[in-house]
């Protein structure tokens, strides 16, 4: 358990080593969620033929920061007929299920906030929290838009939750630990020996690459689902229910929601990082591999893999509500099956 | 001084803690009229009619119980993951059977047709339906 955090190692255990490691993540998570409302901008103009915001700064750059002055000012408002406890309370949930997260991931060799052998599961506990933030919130507002977005949405997240369970214990299959900072110790050395391509070992793995492949792409899909991102935003459809969930809440309480949004597909992102893309290890073996270096990969890789989210959004249309869970309960399903299946006997039989 | 679960519990509060900053400055620099018609639910600028507090489809009430059962599977399937190596091919082949007596269940519930969700069923007129006194259902 020794070497977890540099934090600990330059300051000792105390108080302000241990103020810095939870609120590191938390600065980090401001910076990125700007950064990531910005890419979403550009990213849908570029792809749209457009130049998107251009008069907020230099090409627009500031245009994430205006956002959040406009909507700090923005009036607060209680309906009337919601119940006021659960609608107020329903932010504070779903930002502070989305933040928990980031205590188990590891951003670097020498920096995870909370090192424990649970890691994975722990995230997908912490995951779930989000559904009850979501079902919370639509049905406190009172508002049939938002209860029917709440239920299709909790509908949505646990339909998908189970096959991204199966890929992650597929791996755990493979790596025998659920501790997030041994599995990318394991993965350590070429783009090879990455989870996604089998994982560390001789060439009999080659038996397991396929699956590997289909897991990587079954938790990606996923992924997608639990984040309520296109092509699975039913929930959020603008043209039949508004916006979902969170149709009655403005100003602050809705920037929480957007913000936990965000959140949410970093923590995905990380996941698939860590358990398939190898984490802070350099994809070249020892070449810029280290503590610092650790953190750039890991935060590229992360942030490619949220960038390929915001491309998928502005590609595809939207799925039917009898497609999506067609594809969750009926596709995904049972091919994460198949792979958990094939892979634990592929260890047994190594 | 503090356990690594420490910090967890550290995590949940500081992300409370957060939110509570972040409405706590909005409240004091957004303006605050609130009217009648203002707080009245959104309903796209209509006077909503009746409650949405209703009952609801059951098939949502089907879809997490099936949720349930296999995130409990998955639950038990994680310890059994990390040592299985060792415990060799008994342990293997009981988890097995653990999988296959739920897929069973779950091929039921496939077959029973409750992972259906209604899905449109368009019908594409004939010409014979324009004929008056011929339309068929």
């Amino acid at each position: 358990m020794e070497n977890v955090n540099f934090l600990y190692d330059l300051l000792g255990r105390n108080i302000i080593s241990v103020v810095l490691v939870i609120s590191l993540p938390l600065m980090f998570v401001l910076v990125y969620a700007l950064v990531a409302i910005l890419a979403e901008l550009k990213v849908s103009a570029w792809i749209q033929e457009r130049l998107g915001p251009m008069r907020t700064g230099p090409w627009g750059i500031m245009q994430p920061i205006a956002e959040v002055v406009k909507l700090i000012q923005k009036e607060d408002i209680t309906p009337d007929k919601s119940s006021k406890l659960l609608y107020n309370l329903a932010p504070f949930i779903i930002f502070t299920g989305a933040y928990a997260a980031f205590a188990v991931i590891p951003f670097s060799e020498y920096f995870v906030p909370a090192g424990i052998n649970l890691g994975l599961f722990y995230i997908f506990a912490v995951g779930s929290i989000s559904a009850i933030g979501i079902v919370m919130g639509g049905w406190a507002s009172n508002n049939k838009y938002s209860l029917m977005g709440a239920m299709r949405s909790v509908a949505q997240l646990i339909s998908y939750e189970v096959p991204a369970a199966m890929a992650v214990l597929s791996i755990v299959v493979l790596a025998s630990t659920m501790n997030m900072q041994e599995i990318n110790k394991l993965q350590t050395g070429w783009f090879w020996n990455w989870f996604i391509f089998g994982g560390p070992g001789t060439l009999a793995k080659i038996w397991v690459i396929p699956f590997t492949l289909g897991l990587g792409l079954i938790y990606f899909i996923s992924s997608l689902a639990e984040t309520n991102r296109v092509p699975f935003d039913i929930p959020e459809g603008e043209s039949e229910l508004v916006a979902g969930f969170h149709t009655e809440y403005g100003g602050m309480k809705f920037a929480m929601f957007f913000f936990a949004e965000y959140a949410n597909m970093f923590v995905v992102a990380a996941v698939l990082t860590t358990i398939f893309l190898g984490g802070w290890n350099s994809p070249f073996n020892t070449f810029m591999q280290g503590p610092f270096w650790g953190v750039f990969w890991f935060v590229s890789k992360a942030f490619s893999v949220v960038l390929v989210q915001i491309w998928i959004r502005w590609t595809l249309p939207r799925f039917r509500v009898d497609q999506l869970m067609y594809i969750g309960w009926k596709v995904l399903l049972p091919l994460s099956f198949i792979c958990f299946m094939a892979i634990s006997l592929f260890v047994m039989l190594k | 001084m503090i356990s690594e679960f420490g910090i967890i519990l550290l995590y949940f509060i500081l992300g409370f803690v957060f939110v509570g900053i972040a409405l706590v400055a909005a409240y004091f620099i957004r303006p605050s009229h609130p009217n009648a018609i203002k707080n009245s639910t959104y309903e796209c600028g209509e006077i909503p009619i009746g409650e949405p507090w209703v009952r609801f489809n059951v098939r949502f009430y089907v879809i997490a119980l099936i949720f349930l059962l296999f995130d409990v599977e998955v639950v038990f399937l994680l310890p059994w993951a990390i040592v299985f190596k060792g415990l060799g091919w008994f342990a293997f082949i009981e988890m097995i059977i653990f999988v296959v007596i739920l897929l069973v269940g779950f091929a039921y519930v496939w077959g029973k047709g409750d992972l259906d969700w209604e899905r449109p069923k368009p019908y594409i007129a004939k010409l014979s339906d324009l004929v008056i006194g011929k339309k068929k259902q």
